[in-house]
């Protein structure tokens, strides 16, 4: 058991690394799907069990109170969003838009992407951290265009080449902390290793952390899906299987948005630098309501939410980028609650494409008629998403607001009109999609509800109760973000 | 006072940018790729050099990297797939080489603005290295933007990459983790484009971008 929990940080590790190999070699579909399951299901068991005993942070891995809470949450949304999977690809076999072989290469990336996130999230190491989102980019690259249509292989490609540019400023960005950190830690090893750096920022030399921090910015911002680097963001999230758009929106923006965090944390270690601050908060409210503006002319369902991860992922860089105790913790909150709303949604959106075989909203009417569970469930995950009350993301944008009306007001006045903005295209989309006449297919749903209600139910409960402890827990890991 | 040492450095990093600039106005995709594969030798002997002034044995693997895989596999490559497709004829660029240039003369400059200005702590080699590094790497994304060709967006992302590989040689004593694993990257992601480009040849019988621009998802 002791070993079991020492070697806790290589487990998260090796166990999708290793389904990742099985996956590649078992014959049979619904067994890799079954074993797509089980891996994810062990990767949340050892991710909880680093929850409840942090392992000292070693040259190679830190789990610290930040980084614990983004691990618990990819690794749970991985779960379920394989549980969808599973029940999901049946029908894609089915209409033979994939092919049995396809499957077990889908199923390989799936835990090769999990293995890269997990990896991003865990190492100490600043240059392995790039390696790390690399590989899980590159295996969601693959994943996107799987379907080998026209739009797929140009999502693929627009995904390939602009996250390619992001991530190699990102890169650069990396080697000039590097530069800016070996006169003071020495050069090796050291240099990359986060917590040496963040314990002697305030020594580097500024200029060059500066121009660092906003490649830095820029190139994991491209991931995050930022205005004006996020034209791959749409298009990834709509041609590609619908699993792959709920891990996607719910997981990969917030391992390259938990980059940025790490580096700006570095940041905040050193007086003499530009402020992080304003410039996040700039990009933030820029893409809240970019984002906000294009939800009205969009014509397909997952292009619709895919804008709305970009908008939330404006609101959450926002949050950030406003700093102190509350908005920090209203950033964490809400990165919690679009996680799991979004992708919840996006199961849905899954089950809305495979009954009614499109996913052009001006086809899709009235489905609290045809389909009343998956049409309510939509219902609830729109209103969850648009920030109604008494829902999870309302507690934590409640508090975005309330903190920007206390600080600067000024600032408040365009996030509540992204805010109200996007509220009202959401709600127009839904009521077209959810009431009315039905028209078009009526098949019946084959794929399971379970992930999804599960999803729904956590943000239904943290909008009317937040345990103290995880209060407590979101308040340090604020204060930490200082 | 530097020494040979420093203005070997400097000739061989500043080659690099040259031959950057040479890449933008080549109008031939076969012209492009034996530019580029001059670029991977001019690395190659860039972070040998780097080897040799830091005393780095691991720079020589990076170098021996760039040399074989770069400036030899992958053109042949890329001179395969270029057959095959039958794509060897003229490429046209966006906007007209004399502005495509000025363009870049200006990136140039800019990069050795911003770098020079805010590395003053640092080594002059590396100094140097850096600001050269950051001219490639822009020098890379104007050839990305201005290029049609799937085959040349691909080469401008290589000499980016290029240009990535001379700023951590040029960082004194950066972990050979890191090089290996930046090799490794540029491998995968090159199989992961030489995979796309059959994919596109197959579906759409070009490798114009332009031909995938036209199936933008929402105007069907």
């Amino acid at each position: 058991m002791n070993w079991f929990l020492a070697h806790d940080v290589l487990l998260v590790l090796s166990l999708p690394a290793l389904a990742a190999v099985v996956l590649a070699v078992l014959p049979g579909y619904r067994l890799s799907a079954r074993g797509n399951v089980a891996a994810s299901l062990a990767t949340l068991l050892a991710a909880l069990a680093l929850f409840v005993r942090h392992p000292a942070p070693g040259p190679y891995f830190l789990v610290d109170d930040l980084n614990i809470v983004f691990i618990v949450l990819n690794t749970f949304v991985g779960f379920t969003t394989s549980v969808f999977s599973a029940t999901y690809i049946d029908h894609e076999l089915q209409t033979g838009r994939l092919t049995p072989a396809y499957l077990r290469f889908y199923h390989a990336m799936y835990q090769v992407m999990m293995f890269g996130m997990n990896l991003a999230l865990v190492v100490n190491n600043i240059g392995l951290m790039w390696v790390a989102i690399e590989l899980a980019t590159l295996a969601t690259v693959l994943m996107v265009g799987i379907y080998r249509t026209h739009e797929a292989l140009e999502a693929a490609w627009k995904y390939f080449i602009l996250a390619s540019v992001g991530i190699a400023l990102a890169l650069f960005g990396t080697i000039l902390v590097y530069l800016a950190a070996a006169p003071v830690v020495g050069t090796g090893l050291q240099g990359m290793t986060w917590t040496v750096l963040v314990a002697h920022a305030g020594a580097f030399e500024p200029g060059l952390l500066s121009v660092a921090f906003i490649f830095l910015f820029l190139g994991y911002g491209t991931k995050v899906g930022l205005v004006p680097l996020h034209a791959w963001l749409p298009d990834a999230h709509a041609e590609g299987p619908t699993p792959i758009s709920a891990v996607l929106s719910g997981l990969l923006l917030n391992v390259a948005l938990y980059a940025v965090l790490r580096f700006k944390m570095l940041m905040a270690g050193n007086p003499h630098v530009i402020a992080a601050g304003p410039l996040m908060t700039t990009i933030g409210l820029v893409t809240l309501i970019f984002a906000a503006f294009m939800l009205y002319r969009r014509r397909d369902i997952k292009r619709l939410f895919a804008y709305s991860s970009i908008e939330h992922m404006g609101i959450i860089v926002f949050a950030f980028g406003m700093g102190g105790p509350l908005a920090n913790f209203a950033g964490l909150l809400q990165m919690t609650m679009h996680s799991l709303t979004k992708s919840a949604i996006f199961f849905a959106v899954g089950h809305v494409a495979q009954a009614k075989g499109t996913q052009k909203i001006a086809d899709i009417r009235g489905l609290t008629q045809s389909h009343p569970p998956l049409g309510w469930t939509l219902v609830v995950g729109v209103l969850a998403i648009a920030g109604m009350p008494p829902l999870g993301i309302f507690t934590s944008e409640f508090l975005l607001v309330s903190s920007t009306f206390a600080r600067s007001p000024l600032l408040a006045v365009p996030l509540v009109f992204g805010l109200f903005l996007a509220f009202a295209a959401l709600l127009l989309r839904l009521q077209g999609l959810a009431f009315g006449e039905p028209t078009g297919r009526m098949t019946p749903v084959g794929a399971s509800y379970v992930p999804t209600f599960a999803h729904l139910a956590l943000v239904a409960v943290a909008g009317v109760y937040l345990s103290p402890e995880l209060v407590t827990w979101f308040q340090h890991v604020a204060g930490m973000l200082g | 006072m530097h020494g040979i040492g420093f203005d070997i450095a400097h000739l061989l990093a500043g080659s690099l940018v040259l031959v950057s600039l040479t890449m933008l106005y080549q109008d031939r995709l076969y012209a492009l790729l034996n530019t580029y594969t001059l670029h991977a030798v001019v690395l190659g002997l860039a972070v040998a050099w780097q080897a040799r002034l830091q005393d780095a044995p691991h720079l020589y693997i990076t170098a021996a990297i760039a040399l074989l895989f770069k400036a030899g596999i992958i053109p042949i490559a890329l001179h395969r797939i270029v057959v095959r497709l039958g794509i060897h004829r003229a490429i046209e660029t966006v906007s007209g080489i004399g502005t495509t240039m000025l363009a870049g003369i200006g990136l140039v400059g800019l990069s050795f603005a911003v770098m020079l200005r805010v590395t003053e702590g640092a080594a002059l080699v590396a100094r140097e290295d850096v600001a050269f590094a950051l001219s490639v790497v822009l020098l890379g994304l104007l050839i990305m933007v201005t290029r049609r060709n799937a085959v040349s967006q691909v080469v401008g992302f290589m000499s980016l990459e290029n240009g990535l590989i001379l700023a951590a040689a040029g960082a004194q004593g950066m972990p050979l983790v890191v090089e290996i694993s930046v090799a490794f990257s540029v491998l995968i992601a090159f199989i992961v484009i030489g995979v796309f480009l059959f994919r596109i040849r197959e579906r759409f019988d070009t490798v114009d971008v332009r031909a995938l621009d036209r199936f933008r998802g929402e105007r069907r």
